[in-house]
């Protein structure tokens, strides 16, 4: 089985899993979900990391760069902003 | 690739990181447990970040350093800095950011491997068929996704109108536009031989894509916006995970297609709570072609003073407020939740119903009532107050049109036909707090407006709720 083959089942298995982990949630927290999910989808990061490894001003390098600032942008601020709408909601439940 | 560490102990580390993702995101559903579940999904990330430095080795970090400390600093500054209600672009902002760097990391890897090392031969041969076919897609829908996010935020900021943009002929501009994107995508990846052709269709595939990213979303208008923005954030998971066929990277797929699975929940909720399919969203413009034919002049609409409306108000035993996107808009949440204070004070019964569309995202409204420290118990959902209605005193719309507009139910003809509203006509009294009689989002005309029941209150909901609190005060006073 050839690597794309192996990638599509892992693909195809993963959005299962996210449809039965998401299906119930309370539209309290639709826009959490969406922008905690949103910080996820910045895991291009990794992969933007691994396209900048040299230090030569190379065009590969410059769009590495873009997208490791890029990511990093998605992933910072996603997940901070999402813990602070997520902060306004805890503050209710401790009361 | 023998050695124990990049064989073994990092595809496993990159396999925990995943199932933390899971974790988290499970943890996202629930109101108790998202806070752990975000803090989780944000630790799954540093392990996948701090895994990948591992796997590299010792290689130059600057660009690495600098591009994680400059955009750290940017993403940081913009999360901690933005209000409340500018939430919805902020959140299109991201994802576009999300997007344009899946495509980014597409690109680099075609000059790095290809282009710089001057290799010929086409993409195909050199990269293989899957990853040449997966690096096309990468660019194509990361590209849509930066343009398409970016003029979500523009439009959601004010800085170009929010109203559908129409070109003559879009169906077919847009439908060349996605074949020729198609075409240059294909053509790179199978055909492209010489270094300079493949720059060059790299390019374009890269441009075409961003116009029809914009081509997309200029046809669709503000009240829309909740679909749109859960489907762009659909499209960003996807871009990751084509990122992953590339890369070969089995992280990078799994967690891209969980988002992708979850924004595709969140517009297949949104597109429920419109009566909508999603391509009748793109594709018809709403707003544009029905509306002039549905708009009319309003006959007998009573315009009270917020005096009049506190009085109504001070003597009712249960009330529900209907927020809407003139909420966020006049920052009002703060001023409405002392409003709904005070009634409850006064021995009233105060719900805030929630249609799921109001606003600008998905759960656009709650998050602007969580920030003004209203219990999330006391927000009820569409099925569940529509009952409650008829034994309802008090409705205090406020910044809501289109989704408590009664023609959804009793216009066939009417471009919102179909689409659940909030049955508050089935009220005593229902009170509109509205800066003019201007048509909502649709353009259509709401009869609920003109209803014998129906008290209009004019003018700013900030200003209104402020002086009906004040009125409420006084005659509390005056007891």
């Amino acid at each position: 089985m050839g690597a794309l083959l192996v990638g599509l089942y892992v693909f195809v298995l993963a959005i299962f899993v996210g449809f039965e982990i998401i299906t119930k949630i309370p539209p309290t927290l639709h826009t959490p979900l969406m922008s905690g999910a949103n910080a996820i989808s910045g895991i291009t990061l990794v992969g933007s990391i691994a396209t900048a490894t040299s230090g030569e001003t190379k065009v590969s390098t410059i769009l590495g760069l873009i997208a490791i600032i890029f990511a990093t942008i998605n992933v910072v601020g996603g997940f901070l902003v999402t813990n602070r709408m997520l902060g306004m909601f805890g503050g209710r439940l401790k009361r | 690739m023998t050695d124990p560490l990049h064989s073994v102990v990092v595809p496993l580390l990159y396999l925990l990181s995943a199932v933390l993702f899971i974790f988290g995101l499970k943890g996202l559903t629930g109101v108790r447990t998202a806070q752990r579940g975000n803090l989780l999904a944000a630790l799954a990330m540093l392990l996948a970040v701090v895994t990948t430095l591992i796997d590299l080795g010792i290689v130059d970090y600057r660009w690495i350093a600098g591009g994680l400390i400059v955009g750290g600093a940017v993403g940081a500054i913009a999360a901690l800095k933005v209000e409340m209600t500018a939430m919805p672009q902020m959140v299109a902002l991201f994802n576009g950011f999300g997007g344009g760097a899946s495509a980014l990391v597409a690109g680099s890897i075609l000059w790095g491997q290809i282009l710089e090392p001057g290799q010929t031969g086409t993409a195909a041969a050199l990269l293989g068929a899957d990853s040449a076919l997966t690096a096309f897609l990468s660019i194509l829908i990361g590209a849509v996704t930066l343009s398409g996010s970016l003029i979500a935020f523009l439009k959601l900021q004010g800085t170009i109108s929010g109203q559908p943009v129409l070109l003559p002929a879009r169906h077919v501009i847009n439908s060349l536009f996605a074949l020729g994107c198609l075409a240059a995508g294909v053509y790179l990846a199978f055909f492209a031989t010489a270094t300079g052709e493949l720059a060059l269709v790299a390019i374009v595939l890269g441009v075409a894509s961003l116009l029809l990213g914009i081509l997309f979303v200029i046809p669709v208008g503000g009240a829309d916006m909740p679909v749109i923005i859960s489907f762009l954030n659909s499209l960003s998971g996807v871009a990751a995970s084509m990122t992953g066929f590339v890369l070969g990277n089995n992280l990078l797929i799994i967690s891209g297609a969980l988002v992708g699975a979850s924004g595709l929940i969140l517009t297949q909720i949104m597109c429920v709570a419109m009566n909508r399919s999603l391509a009748n969203v793109f594709f018809s413009g709403f707003g544009g072609e029905t509306a002039a034919a549905d708009s009319g002049e309003y006959t007998n609409v009573r315009s009270y003073s917020p005096e009049e409306a506190a009085m109504v108000l001070e003597t009712a035993e249960s009330v529900v407020m209907v927020p809407g996107y003139g909420l966020a808009v006049a920052q009002a949440q703060h001023i409405a939740r002392e409003l709904g204070d005070l009634l409850e004070k006064r021995g009233a019964k105060v719900t805030y119903a929630i249609h799921p569309v109001a606003g600008r995202m998905p759960g656009h409204m709650n998050v602007l009532l969580a920030e003004a420290d209203v219990d999330y118990e006391k927000l009820v959902e569409m099925d569940a107050i529509n009952p409650e209605f008829r034994t309802t005193d008090a409705v205090l719309v406020v910044g809501a049109n289109d989704v408590v507009n009664p023609a959804a139910e009793n216009e066939p003809g009417s471009p919102i036909a179909g689409m659940p509203v909030l049955q508050v006509y089935n009220a005593r009294t229902v009170m509109v707090i509205k800066r003019s009689l201007s048509p909502g989002f649709a353009g259509i005309k709401n009869s609920l407006f003109e209803n014998d029941n129906t008290m209009m209150v004019f003018g700013d909901a900030k200003k209104i709720l402020q002086e009906l609190v004040n009125e409420v005060k006084s005659i509390t006073a005056a007891a």
